[in-house]
């Protein structure tokens, strides 16, 4: 099955610029649609693009910290796993990732729900990309943090988990909360793999009143607004963490 | 309660230490001097196995270690938890209050009760003459202070060793003071400590013995007195010549 996309531009309501605003039915029937769209779109944005950006954006930071450590380990085997997996992931299209995940994988009898295909999808993403950024900033750390660790008796993972991570994270933050806003609105790619998420709720909206450019200039907005708010909470956190370092 | 024999470290074709072998009694002080890169910090980084020796054994209180022949991974953490290491650049954990910096070590390590740790530290802080400056950040402390915090994270975990790599050098001449003192009282109280500085007064002071390297070897080794006074090899002489 393929999804029902219509990226129709036939068929539409044509109209010169002057007549449309000459038209105040056409006005009204926008503030309809307007209203009676923002509350499913922004439930679609709430309820599965954020949550699928911050379950991903976990999971990748987990699989980013992971491939990092295996990058830094000296072990080639380890390092050869870690530099093929960010390699592919890199240099491949996120929409074809999901595509072979969603609509490929059963294929071969792998049937992944529309959100965990989406999961997955970003997560590997967020982990190949970030696995560079938490390289650097483990990198950054001085020597001498893991001499001092381990000269008070810690074992390797001792001082990765007290003393080296919690400082490369401060490190990361800022490009990792960077990664994490555009995650949020590479979450619209999932609604190629049948996640109602906004952009996907958006398209029904569309679907229904063939109204494409209020419908999706209101999805980009609600976009904004997230983002909005994110990079403030980005600057807090920032700030907060500027403080003593 | 120190003996270390025959070490020998090479870093790829260069030879650093070249055999070296010395024993330290307990509550002794062990001043090294020597010129740079003579492999004075190299020596202390060995005794608790931040370098690796090439050959040659380190036995710190009843842990004993032969580098000639492979090393067991679990050994390294018991040699170091027997030693005590002060940074010349403090290496303070900057995420860390003083107070976490000396609990750290006793609460991820030894597994101290948290509260126990931090009673422990607070009383140590207040030893080092910062029982004000506990919720301080590194960032928050001079150099003086942060070398004191140094020195109170390294005693939290109770070593048997204290070993100081130029604690003074990184400072600005008038904190130099605060921290020897507080060094001196640790060898007041019968303090196992190796130290390499640059100080000949405290070396004069409070030493026990003093150790003269050069180009990986121990040149002589004697009491202050003698030592500064009548050296016995010609290059220690031109080196103390130098110093002046
Ligand atoms: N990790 C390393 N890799 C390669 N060479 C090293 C390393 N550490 C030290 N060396 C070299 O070993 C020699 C001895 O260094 P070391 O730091 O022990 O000297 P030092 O006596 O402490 O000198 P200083 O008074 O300048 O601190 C130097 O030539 C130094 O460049
Ligand atoms: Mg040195």
């Amino acid at each position: 099955m393929v999804p029902s996309q219509k990226y129709q531009r036939n068929g539409l309501v044509q109209m010169s610029l002057s007549s449309f605003f000459e038209n105040p039915e056409r006005l009204n029937r926008w503030m309809d649609i307007a209203q009676s769209s923002f509350l499913p779109l922004l439930k679609g944005a709430l309820l599965y693009s954020l949550t699928i950006a911050i379950a991903s954006f976990f999971i990748g930071l987990i699989i980013a910290v992971l491939t990092a450590l295996a990058r830094l380990s000296g072990i080639k085997p380890l390092i050869a796993i870690a530099r093929v997996y960010v390699s592919i992931i890199r240099g491949t299209p996120l929409l074809v990732q999901l595509f072979i995940i969603f609509y490929g994988l059963p294929s071969i009898g792998l049937m992944i729900d529309p959100i965990p295909s989406a999961i997955i999808g970003f997560s590997l993403s967020v982990g190949a990309y970030s696995s560079e950024v938490v390289r650097a900033a483990i990198l950054s750390i001085h020597k001498g943090q893991w001499e001092a660790a381990y000269s008070v008796g810690m074992t390797y993972w001792q001082a990765l988990r007290r003393v080296v991570l919690p400082q490369a994270a401060r490190v990361s933050i800022p490009p990792l909360s960077n990664s994490f806003i555009s995650l949020v609105k590479d979450t619209s790619l999932a609604s190629v793999v049948l996640v109602p998420e906004m952009f996907r709720k958006a398209q029904e909206v569309v679907a229904a009143t063939y109204e494409p450019l209020l419908v999706y200039v209101e999805a980009a907005l609600i976009y904004w607004m997230i983002c909005f708010v994110l990079s403030i909470i980005q600057d807090r956190i920032e700030n907060k963490l500027d403080r003593y370092v | 309660m120190i003996t270390i024999t025959d070490v020998h470290k090479q870093f790829n074709t260069l030879h650093v230490l070249k055999g070296i072998s010395l024993s330290v009694e307990k509550g002794k002080v062990v001043v090294i001097i020597g010129p740079s890169g003579s492999g004075k910090t190299t020596l202390l980084r060995c005794l608790n196995a931040l370098e690796i020796p090439t050959s040659g054994s380190v036995q710190i209180g009843d842990v004993k270690l032969d580098f000639s022949k492979k090393v067991e991974r679990t050994s390294i953490p018991k040699l170091r938890k027997q030693t005590g290491m002060v940074f010349q650049n403090y290496n303070l954990f900057p995420h860390m209050t003083a107070v976490e910096n000396v609990m750290e070590g006793p609460v991820t390590v030894k597994k101290v009760d948290k509260e126990k740790a931090r009673a422990k530290a607070a009383a140590l802080l207040s030893k080092v003459g910062l029982g004000d400056k506990l919720d301080h950040y590194p960032a928050q402390l001079s150099g003086g202070q942060q070398q004191r915090v140094g020195i109170a994270r390294a005693l939290a975990m109770d070593p048997q060793v204290m070993l100081f790599d130029e604690p003074t050098s990184a400072l600005d001449p008038e904190l130099v003071g605060e921290v020897l003192k507080v060094m001196k009282e640790l060898a007041q109280e019968g303090m196992t400590m190796i130290v390499v500085t640059h100080e000949m007064g405290f070396a004069r002071e409070v030493a026990d013995e003093v150790i003269f390297m050069d180009q990986g070897f121990i040149v002589e080794r004697d009491t202050p007195s003698n030592l500064f006074a009548q050296p016995r090899e010609e290059r220690t002489r031109q080196f103390l010549q130098h110093l002046k």
